[in-house]
């Protein structure tokens, strides 16, 4: 970049009034366009590793379940499989099944927080408020099966806590089909859309050999052709057994990982039927004496994308060493690779687009020269949704008032 | 790449190797030098194709351990390069991000936590640890007591 | 009751600050104003500015780095406010008491900028949907 290019410097954060997490980004920007981004994290740090290590074995799911509230069924999950492997413990069959059911139930509801977001961030508030309302069932079942809305806890080490009871089958199956439905229907305003295709499509791009070299997973991989899924690349608890298929879309914009995650809710709720229909008889749990010294890998596949734990033990009751890999972590530095030459209107979506725990942005200052402006959050959003009302026009959609979007 | 080429891949680089270890069907642990390091998550990374996941800085008494995870998807094995960093006083070893964009943040995140030098790493800043940090403190040593 | 005090209490306009949570706590504030739950009923909105607030809501433990940014935040919010503890972690940093990057409790960041400050506390990890609108409800019927 030659020095006559005028730079200035956006401050993202660190608070924002919608439910995410704090993080401060810095977008350096040349008028409309975004040249260069870096992020400051530390915000949210709580030594979860350290604390891990103070901890027992069969306490840890708790605290590992504490993570990320939205994938507080995949972080034990993968903890307790990096554990089983130490101790070469042989998981009942229906504790596979069960934990199938709970992981997939989470992705459901996942998917649908997203697509709310996604609706909001780009002016479509009623996609927000329809993809919320139809979430509330999926938790209200969770509650039934687990005791709580969120944080599940119910993975243990060597199986689960609580059994999917089989007086609830049906109830799950009903509403699962309402669920279904209910998503077709959102799938459909989403995806034919004329003014979401405009909105949509080419914004964000994370091209295929970026997103190997970001080392990026998830749907935000899926979404750029890369097609991996834990799931199904090193089958775990009854992936194996089930009827299923990756999706994955070639494209690498915004609109390709609104479509991975809208089709993937359908085929978690084809798992979950299924999983449901050949749920084995049997415990829950098998018994573990104690953990020998070794050391074991255990990743499951998130709503966002590979957990991955690796646990050190010396035969203790508490782990040597226990990382924890999540998601967002290396999907987040992908940003560098899809932002940078998009607009300021756009970088509000593309973070968004890959679902990390943080994603909305506030009291940004644009620092020009000399001169101090001082954007916030509604100004932004406000530029996001002026850019969806101008598309609108552009291809003669009927026209709608800024504040009805 | 099948589970057999993988493995008779993995023979290229024994040499550079202190040893294999197999855990599992599908976890290979891959022990080696310090110096070595780099080379072999080329091999891995470039010539085989393998997925990057993630690294994890290790306190072990008598040394540190640098894990970089690697992952062959299309046969479900995770591969890990195991690391043994023997200076104590100043730990230090060849940074892997020139040659893997995505292993910065686990990098700076190590030299936060841990106090390992990443050689020829492009932005060893903070990340994680808030601006106020002691210099010369490692919480995730295992002298530092909760 | 002054009359500050008095217009307090009507349509309470909430800033909703993260200081270190885990997204449960703050999924279920967002929750609250989709379509189940709708507090906005009750004139209960959800602000972009702490300026513009007459309630914090903060969740998570209280990070050494969020620690002082939440105290800028408290700063900045028009006075008299109610800060509202939400969840475990907020109200006694929870599973995280004694990690090296705590900071909190929130109620002691919080008294530290302001000794009198009005905190309410809203236990449970998350608390649900319905025992915030009852922890609000409660804690505006107390003041």
């Amino acid at each position: 970049m030659s020095e006559t290019v005028r730079k200035s410097v956006l401050a993202v954060g660190p608070f924002h009034p919608l439910q995410e997490e704090m993080e401060f980004f810095q977008l350096t920007v040349d008028g409309e366009t975004v040249t260069d981004i870096n992020v400051r994290l530390s915000y949210n740090h709580r030594g979860i590793e350290k604390l891990s290590e103070t901890l027992q074995f069969d306490q840890i799911p708790f605290l590992v379940s504490r993570i990320c509230g939205i994938c507080s069924a995949s972080h034990p999950l993968a903890y307790v499989q990096a554990v089983e492997e130490i101790a070469q413990v042989e998981v009942p069959e229906r504790a596979l099944y069960v934990r199938t059911i709970i992981n997939e139930l989470e992705r459901i509801h996942s998917h649908l927080l997203w697509v709310g977001l996604a609706g909001h961030f780009i002016g479509y508030d009623t996609v927000f408020m329809w993809a919320w309302k139809y979430r509330e069932p999926v938790l209200d079942l969770l509650e039934e099966i687990t005791g709580n809305r969120n944080n599940y806890g119910n993975v243990k080490v060597g199986g689960c806590r609580e059994d999917v009871p089989d007086e609830l089958k049906p109830k799950i199956l009903a509403e699962l089909d309402v669920i279904e439905q209910k998503t077709e229907m959102l799938t459909k305003a989403v995806l034919d859309d004329p003014v979401l295709h405009a909105r949509l499509k080419g914004v964000g791009i994370l091209k295929k050999d970026d997103a190997v070299k970001f080392a990026v997973t998830g749907p935000t991989a899926r979404g750029s052709g890369v097609d991996i899924d834990v799931r199904h690349d090193d089958t775990y608890a009854a992936y194996g057994a089930l009827d299923w298929k990756v999706i994955s879309q070639p494209e690498g914009d915004v609109f390709a990982k609104a479509v991975v995650r809208l089709l993937e809710t359908f085929e978690s709720i084809k798992m979950v039927r299924e999983a449901l229909r050949k749920l084995p008889k049997g415990p829950v749990a098998a018994e573990v004496k104690e953990i020998p010294p070794g050391e074991g890998c255990g990743h499951a596949e998130a709503p966002r994308g590979e957990t991955f734990h690796y646990v050190r033990s010396d035969g203790g009751n508490r782990p040597v060493r226990h990382k924890v890999r999540a998601p967002s972590y290396v999907n987040v530095p992908s940003f560098k690779a899809s932002c940078i030459g998009e607009h300021i209107a756009d970088v509000t979506l593309t973070l968004a687009a890959v679902d990390p725990c943080y994603s909305c942005t506030e009291r940004v200052a644009v620092v020009d020269g000399r001169r101090q402006v001082v954007h916030n959050y509604a100004s932004l959003l406000q530029l996001s949704r002026e850019k969806t009302a101008r598309l609108r026009k552009e291809i003669g959609a009927p026209e709608m008032k800024l504040e009805d979007l | 790449m099948i589970r057999e080429e993988l493995d008779r891949r993995l023979a290229e680089v024994e040499e550079k190797l202190i040893g294999i270890e197999r855990t599992r069907d599908n976890r290979i642990y891959l022990l080696c030098d310090a110096e070595n390091v780099y080379s072999i998550c080329q091999f891995l990374f470039d010539e085989l194709a393998l997925r990057f996941v993630i690294s994890s800085g290790v306190d072990a008494e008598h040394c540190f351990e640098v894990l970089h995870h690697f992952s062959a998807d299309a046969c479900g094995c995770v591969v890990t390069v195991k690391a043994f960093i023997r200076d104590r006083a100043a730990p230090e070893i060849e940074s892997i991000t020139p040659l893997i964009p995505g292993a910065e943040w686990i990098e700076r995140e190590m030299h936060d936590i841990l106090g390992i030098h990443f050689k020829n790493h492009p932005n060893l800043q903070r990340l994680i640890l808030h601006d106020d940090w002691p210099q010369g403190v490692y919480p995730l040593r295992k002298e530092v007591q909760l | 009751m002054n009359w500050k005090m008095w217009s307090l209490k009507k349509s309470v306009w909430v800033f909703h600050v993260n200081c270190g949570a885990c997204n449960n706590c703050d999924i279920e504030i967002v929750n609250l104003l989709t379509p189940k739950f709708d507090v906005e009923r009750f004139g209960i909105k959800l602000v972009g500015s702490p300026r513009h607030a007459d309630a914090l809501l903060v969740t998570g433990v209280g990070t050494k780095q969020a620690a002082r940014r939440l105290q800028e935040v408290y700063r900045q919010t028009a006075k008299p406010c109610v800060v509202f503890c939400m969840g475990a972690c907020a109200c006694g940093t929870g599973i995280f008491e004694g990690a090296y990057h705590v900071a909190g409790p929130v109620d002691e960041v919080v008294k530290e900028v302001d000794p009198n400050a009005i905190i309410a506390y809203v236990p449970g990890c998350p608390p649900k949907p319905e025992a915030m609108i009852s922890g609000v409800v409660k804690a505006l019927a107390a003041i």
